[in-house]
C-alpha cells in the first residue's frame, strides 16, 4: 500500500504537523515503508478475537470526591510562552 | 569507589568509609572527565546533588538510613524532576524545567538517594539507538563509534562507563532491556503496572513501563525495591503487595523450567549471539535448571502489531504538545493553526513525526478496524502466547537483540530495520510482562544480552534466576576498557 | 404541503462533585483564571487521570431516574481534537460502551397528554476550559478552570416533533438532574447547556438533514433558536436550496442561527479507549450506594401532591417544579395545616414577588416557616386573607415575624362584634340612599349590592374587621 501525497497531507493536517511540500515524498516513502510492515497483521484471521487494550486484567479503580489541589498557577504560568492577566495567550480564536 | 555494587556502597556509607559527599563528588568528577565523549547525560544537577548527598550523610549518622540513602542515581530525561529541566530527549521540552516529581522520582528522594542528572535518550523514548535524542548521540563505552542502543541508552552507556552506580529507564518496546544488552548491563522491565508512570513522559501509555539499568541483578533488586508499588495517581498502577525483591535473590533455582522460544532463534539471528546465549542457558543446566523447546507461534506479528499501537497512543499522548502551556513555541504565529503546525513541526524530530503520522493514520476514520483494532486482536494472540507457555517453563530464555550494537549512523536512515532491533523485545510490552536482560559470554568483545522473561508479577523469580548466574559467572563484572 | 420537524437534543449537565472527573482540583465556579487548573487539568508531560467516584455515583442515580439500562462495564475513550481550550488535545469521554444506555422520560403536555422521549444513552466526559475573546494584542486569553468538570452528557433520541416538546423535554431533564442532586442547573453559568439537532421532512419520508444548534443559555432561547431554524429550513427547501449538516449558533440579540463558518474539514475524532483509563465496571454495592438516597422523582410528587393535598393537575405541577419548591411547599403545609391556601399563596403571592426580584425558591427571604407562621394567623382568624398579603409584604421587607408585624401595626382581626356593629351602624348611617336602594331591590340584586356595604366597613376598620360578621351583621340590619 502506497501513501499518497495527499492523504499525507491530510493526516498531517490532523496532527498539526507542518510537512512542507518539498519533504512530502520522502515522509509518504517512510510511512508506506512502515506501513508495509505493518501489512503482515493482514495475514492473520482475527475473527472473533477480542481486542486488548490493556495488558492488565483490572478495573478502574475510583478516587473520592476531594478537592486536594490548590493553586498553583505562578508556578505553572513561569513555563508557559505567553500569558497574561493568568490566561494563556494564543493567537485569536475565531468560532 | 565506583566499582562496588549498591549493597557494597551502602555498607561503606554506613561504615564511614567515605561520605556520600565524597562518593557524589567522586562521579560527578568521572562524569565531568567521561562524559564529553560519551554524551550520556543532558544535565547534571552537580548542587542539588551535593546538597542531597550532605542530607544523606546527616540521615545515616541519625541512623535513619535506607539501603539506598546516599547512593548516586540519574533518572532518564523522561522522569518528571521538580525544579530540574526534564527534556524528554527533545527540542520540543529543551525550556522545560518541571512543576512536579514523577512518582518515581519522589520515592527515590524520600529513600535518599541522590540525583547526579538526568541522562540521554532517544525524543519521547522513540528509538532503539539513541540516534534520535535532540541533544546528540550518545556513544557506547564499549566502541565509540557504536550506539548504545535506546532508547535509554544515556543511562546505558552512564551505567557501563561507571559514571553512576545506577540508573532509571523506561521500557515500551525494549528501551532498558536492549541498551543493557549492548552495553553489558541488567535491565529490568517490570510488569506492566510494577512501577508508577505518573510524571514518567508517555510514549505509549498501555506498553511503557519504568525500570532499572545497573550492573547486576543485584544492584537491580535495590533499585526495583524503592520504584515498585502501587500509586493512587496512576489508574493502572498495580496494587499486588511488593516483594522483598534482595531477599528473594539467593533463592534456589534448582528444578527451574526453562522455555527456549524456537522462533527467537530463527535467521534474523546473529549466530555468534546465539551461540553465547545457548552457552548461558547451558550455564543454568549446570545450576539444575531443565530447558524445553517452546512455541510462542505469533511472535512474528509483535513488530507490526507494535508499530500500530505504539503510535496511536503516542499521536494522542503528544498532541499535549502545542506551544501553548508549556515547551516549545514556534516564533511570531500567524494564527492559531501555524502556532500548532509549527511549533510542532520544530519541536519534534523526524521519528516522533513519523510515529504521530503513522498513528493519526492507523485511528483516522476509515482506517481503525484494519489498523488499531486489528492490532489489539493481535495483541490477544500475542498475549495468549505467552499464557500457553507459562502453563509449562517458569521462564522464557532467549536473546535480547537479534546483535551485538551496531555501527553510529548505520540504521538511523532506514526506520524499518531499525524497529527490527527490538524483534524479541516488543512482544514482552504487548502482554505486559516482566523482562530482565542480563550480559553473557562477548562477541568479539562486545556484550551480549540474555534476556529472561516470567510470568506476571515474578519479578522476585527474575532477579533471583539473573542473580545465580551471577553468582556463578563473572560475565556481568567486564568493563569496558578505559572506565 | 406540510412539514414534520424533527428535533434531538444533546443535554450537558455539569456534576455537582467537589472536584474535577479525573483530578482533585475544585470544581467552584468563578474562581480568577487558571487558579483551579492542577497539573492534570493542564495536561502537563506525564500527569495521569484518575476517576472520581462521586462523578460514577451520580451518573448511576440518573440512570435510575430515567429508568436506564446501566452500562456495567463502561469505557473512557479519547476524543482527538486541537483547541486553546483543550489542554491534551483530546477530550476524555466514552464512545461506544456509555455508562448510561437506553432509558425514557414522560413528559406532561399543556393538553394534559403525556408523551414518552426516549433517551439514547448518557455519558461521563470531561468539560473543556473557556477561551475569552476580549482583545489582548489581537490575541486570545484561554482560562482552564472549567477544564476537567464533570458532565453527563445526555442524548435523546428524534423523538420530539415542536420546539414547544423540546422545551419541555430540557425542562424535564433539568427538573430531574436538580432533584436527584447531581447538577445545579444553572443555564446561566453553563452548568446545563442543551444543543439541538433539528431537521424537517414531509410526514413518512426518511429523516431530513440535520444542522445541530449551539450556544443555547435559556428554554425561551431553545425555542426561539428551533422555530427559526425549522422556518430556515424550510424556506431553503422550498426554494429548492438544500440543508447543509453543520453546526450553527444561536444569535440571541438577532435572535437567529448562522453557521459556525468552521473550514469544511470534516472532523475525524480518532476515538479509541484511552490507555490511561481502566474499564469502569459497576458492582451491585455500588448501585445500592448511589441509588440509597434516591429522592422522590417529580412524576411521583406531582401525583402524590395530587392526592394526599387534594391539589388540581396545574398546581401540583407548578409546586413539583423544582425539588426545593417542593420542599417548600411541604413545610408549609406541615406549619399552617392547610394544603389548599398554602398552595394558593405560592402558587400567587409568593411566586409573585420571587418572579419581580428574579430570586429563585432558595433565595425567598420569607421562608417556609417564616410564612406557615402568618398562615397560621389567618387560619385562626386573627388576620383577615387581606392584611395577610399586607403582613407578607413587611416580612419581605425584613421587617420580622408576622406575629411581630401584626403587633406593631395593630392589624389583629376586629371580632368584637360590638366593635364592628358600631362601625356597621355608622355606614348605615352616611350611606341612607344606598340603604334604600338595597332595601328596593330583588334578591339578585341584592347579592351584588350588599359588597358595596361590606367595602365600606372594611374600608372603616381598615381591613380588620372579620368579613363574616360584617356580612352577618348587614345582613340582619338591612
Amino acid at each position: 500500500m502506497t501513501l499518497k501525497r495527499t492523504e499525507v497531507e491530510k493526516i498531517a493536517h490532523l496532527a498539526r504537523l507542518q510537512v512542507t511540500a518539498d519533504e512530502l515524498d520522502a515522509v509518504a516513502g517512510d510511512l508506506t515503508n512502515i506501513l508495509d510492515l505493518v501489512a503482515q497483521m493482514e495475514s492473520v484471521d482475527t475473527e472473533g478475537v477480542t481486542p486488548m487494550a490493556h495488558p492488565l486484567h483490572m478495573a478502574q479503580r475510583l478516587r473520592e470526591d476531594e478537592v486536594t489541589e490548590s493553586d498553583q498557577r505562578e508556578r505553572f504560568q513561569a513555563i508557559a510562552p505567553a500569558t497574561e492577566n493568568g490566561l494563556y495567550l494564543v493567537p485569536k480564536v475565531i468560532d | 569507589m565506583h566499582d562496588k555494587s549498591i549493597r557494597q556502597l551502602a555498607a561503606s556509607l554506613r561504615a564511614g568509609e567515605f561520605s556520600s559527599v565524597e562518593l557524589t563528588r567522586w562521579f560527578l568528577d568521572r562524569i565531568r572527565e567521561f562524559d564529553g565523549r560519551l554524551n550520556s547525560f543532558i544535565t547534571v544537577t552537580e548542587e542539588q546533588a551535593l546538597e542531597q548527598a550532605a542530607a544523606a550523610d546527616a540521615r545515616i549518622a541519625a541512623g535513619d538510613a535506607t539501603p539506598m540513602t546516599g547512593i548516586p542515581i540519574a533518572h532518564k530525561d523522561i522522569f518528571c524532576t521538580d525544579g530540574i529541566r526534564t527534556s524528554c530527549g527533545s527540542r520540543m521540552l529543551d525550556n522545560f524545567v518541571a512543576p512536579y516529581d514523577a512518582t518515581v522520582v519522589a520515592r527515590f528522594r524520600q529513600a535518599g538517594a541522590v540525583l547526579l542528572g538526568k541522562t540521554n535518550m532517544d525524543e519521547f523514548a522513540m528509538g532503539s539507538s539513541n540516534e534520535t535524542s535532540w541533544y546528540g548521540p550518545v556513544r557506547n563505552p564499549w566502541d565509540p563509534e557504536r550506539v548504545p542502543g535506546g532508547s535509554s541508552g544515556g543511562s546505558a552507556a552512564a551505567v557501563a562507563a561507571r559514571l553512576c552506580p545506577a540508573a532509571t529507564g523506561t521500557d515500551t518496546g525494549g528501551s532498558i532491556r536492549q541498551p543493557a544488552a549492548l552495553c553489558g548491563l541488567t535491565g529490568l522491565k517490570p510488569t506492566y503496572g510494577r512501577v508508577s508512570r505518573y510524571g514518567m513522559i508517555a510514549f505509549a501509555s498501555s506498553l511503557d513501563q519504568g525500570g532499572a539499568l545497573t550492573r547486576s541483578a543485584e544492584d537491580a533488586a535495590h533499585m526495583l525495591q524503592v520504584m515498585a508499588g502501587f500509586d493512587p495517581r496512576d489508574s493502572t498502577s498495580g496494587q499486588e503487595p511488593v516483594d522483598d525483591y534482595p531477599a528473594a535473590l539467593e533463592g534456589d533455582i534448582g528444578g527451574l523450567r526453562i522455555g527456549l522460544p524456537k522462533e527467537y532463534f530463527d535467521d534474523g539471528l546473529d549466530p555468534a549471539v546465539a551461540a553465547s546465549v545457548r552457552d548461558a542457558v547451558a550455564e543454568y543446566e549446570r545450576l539444575g535448571a531443565t530447558v524445553r523447546e517452546i512455541e510462542l507461534p505469533n511472535s512474528h506479528l509483535a513488530v507490526p502489531t507494535y508499530y500500530v499501537v505504539a503510535p496511536a497512543e503516542c499521536s494522542s499522548n503528544l498532541a499535549r504538545f502545542d506551544g501553548v502551556r508549556f515547551g516549545h513555541r514556534c516564533d511570531d504565529p500567524r494564527d492559531l493553526e501555524d502556532l500548532y503546525k509549527r511549533s510542532r513541526a520544530e519541536g519534534f524530530g523526524a521519528e516522533v513525526k513519523r510515529r504521530i503520522l503513522i498513528g493519526t493514520y492507523a485511528l483516522s476514520a476509515g482506517y481503525y478496524d484494519a489498523y488499531y483494532l486489528k492490532a489489539q486482536q493481535i495483541r490477544h494472540l500475542i498475549s495468549d502466547d505467552f499464557r500457553r507457555a507459562f502453563e509449562q517453563v517458569d521462564v522464557i530464555m532467549g536473546p535480547t537483540a537479534p546483535s551485538v550494537a551496531f555501527g553510529l549512523g548505520e540504521k538511523a536512515d532506514d526506520p524499518v530495520t531499525m524497529y527490527l532491533s527490538d524483534i524479541y523485545t516488543i512482544a514482552v510490552n504487548l502482554a505486559g510482562l516482566p523482562g530482565i536482560s542480563i550480559p553473557v559470554a562477548p562477541v568479539n568483545g562486545l556484550p551480549v544480552g540474555l534476556q529472561i522473561i516470567g510470568d506476571y508479577h515474578q519479578e522476585a523469580r527474575l532477579l533471583n534466576v539473573a542473580h545465580r548466574l551471577q553468582q556463578a559467572t563473572d560475565w556481568h563484572l567486564a568493563t569496558p576498557a578505559g572506565y | 404541503m406540510n412539514w414534520e420537524t424533527v428535533i434531538g437534543l444533546e443535554i450537558h449537565a455539569q456534576l455537582a462533585t467537589k472536584s474535577k472527573i479525573f483530578s482533585g482540583a475544585s470544581t467552584a465556579f468563578g474562581a480568577a483564571p487558571n487558579t483551579q487548573a492542577c497539573a492534570v487539568d493542564l495536561g502537563l508531560p506525564g500527569v495521569l487521570p484518575v476517576l472520581n467516584r462521586g462523578a460514577v455515583l451520580m451518573a448511576i442515580k440518573f440512570a435510575a431516574a430515567i429508568d436506564a439500562e446501566l452500562g456495567r462495564r463502561s469505557v473512557f475513550a479519547r476524543k482527538n481534537y486541537f483547541y486553546p481550550d483543550l489542554p491534551k488535545g483530546y477530550q476524555i469521554s466514552q464512545f461506544e460502551l456509555p455508562i448510561v444506555g437506553r432509558g425514557r422520560v414522560e413528559l406532561l403536555l399543556e393538553n394534559g397528554d403525556t408523551r414518552t422521549i426516549g433517551v439514547t444513552r448518557a455519558h461521563l466526559e470531561e468539560d473543556a476550559g473557556k477561551s475569552l475573546h476580549q482583545d489582548f494584542h489581537g490575541m486570545t486569553g484561554v482560562d482552564l478552570n472549567r477544564a476537567g468538570t464533570p458532565l453527563l452528557e445526555i442524548v435523546s433520541e428524534p423523538d420530539m416533533r415542536s420546539a414547544r416538546e423540546a422545551v419541555a423535554y430540557a425542562r424535564k431533564i433539568h427538573q430531574i438532574v436538580q432533584y436527584i442532586g447531581i447538577c445545579d442547573g444553572n443555564m446561566q453559568e453553563g452548568s446545563f447547556r442543551v444543543d439541538a439537532n433539528v431537521s424537517v421532512r414531509r410526514p413518512g419520508e426518511e429523516l431530513g438533514t440535520r444542522t445541530e444548534l449551539k450556544n443555547i443559555n435559556s428554554f425561551r432561547f431553545l425555542e426561539r433558536a428551533i422555530n427559526f431554524e425549522v422556518e430556515r429550513q424550510i424556506e431553503l427547501l422550498e426554494s429548492g436550496g438544500r440543508v447543509v449538516q453543520e453546526t450553527r449558533l444561536y444569535d440571541a440579540d438577532r435572535d437567529e442561527t448562522r453557521s459556525m463558518r468552521t473550514k469544511e474539514e470534516a472532523n475525524d475524532y480518532r476515538y479509541f479507549p484511552d490507555p490511561d483509563l481502566l474499564p469502569v465496571e459497576l458492582d451491585d454495592a455500588l448501585i445500592a450506594e448511589a441509588t440509597a438516597d434516591m429522592p422522590e422523582l417529580p412524576d411521583a410528587r406531582r401525583q402524590r401532591f395530587c392526592d394526599q393535598y387534594g391539589l388540581g393537575a396545574a398546581d401540583a405541577q407548578q409546586l413539583t417544579a423544582s425539588r426545593a419548591l417542593a420542599d417548600y411547599y411541604e413545610q408549609l403545609v406541615a406549619v399552617c395545616g392547610e394544603a389548599k391556601m398554602a398552595a394558593n399563596w405560592i402558587v400567587g403571592e409568593l411566586s409573585g414577588a420571587l418572579n419581580r426580584e428574579g430570586l429563585a425558591i432558595e433565595q425567598s427571604p420569607v421562608d417556609a416557616g417564616a410564612l406557615g407562621g402568618l398562615l397560621q394567623r389567618v387560619v385562626d382568624n386573627t388576620i383577615s386573607g387581606k392584611i395577610a398579603k399586607q403582613v407578607f409584604e413587611a416580612m419581605w421587607q425584613g421587617e420580622g415575624t408576622a406575629d411581630a408585624i401584626i403587633e406593631a401595626r395593630g392589624l389583629k382581626q376586629i371580632t368584637d362584634s360590638g366593635a364592628i356593629e358600631r362601625i356597621v351602624d355608622q355606614v348605615l348611617a352616611d350611606n341612607p340612599e344606598q340603604v334604600a336602594n338595597y332595601r328596593a331591590a330583588d334578591e339578585k340584586k341584592r347579592a351584588k349590592m350588599i359588597g358595596f356595604f361590606v367595602g365600606q366597613v372594611m374600608k372603616a376598620s381598615k381591613g380588620k374587621a372579620n368579613p363574616q360578621q360584617v356580612n352577618q351583621l348587614l345582613r340582619g340590619k338591612l
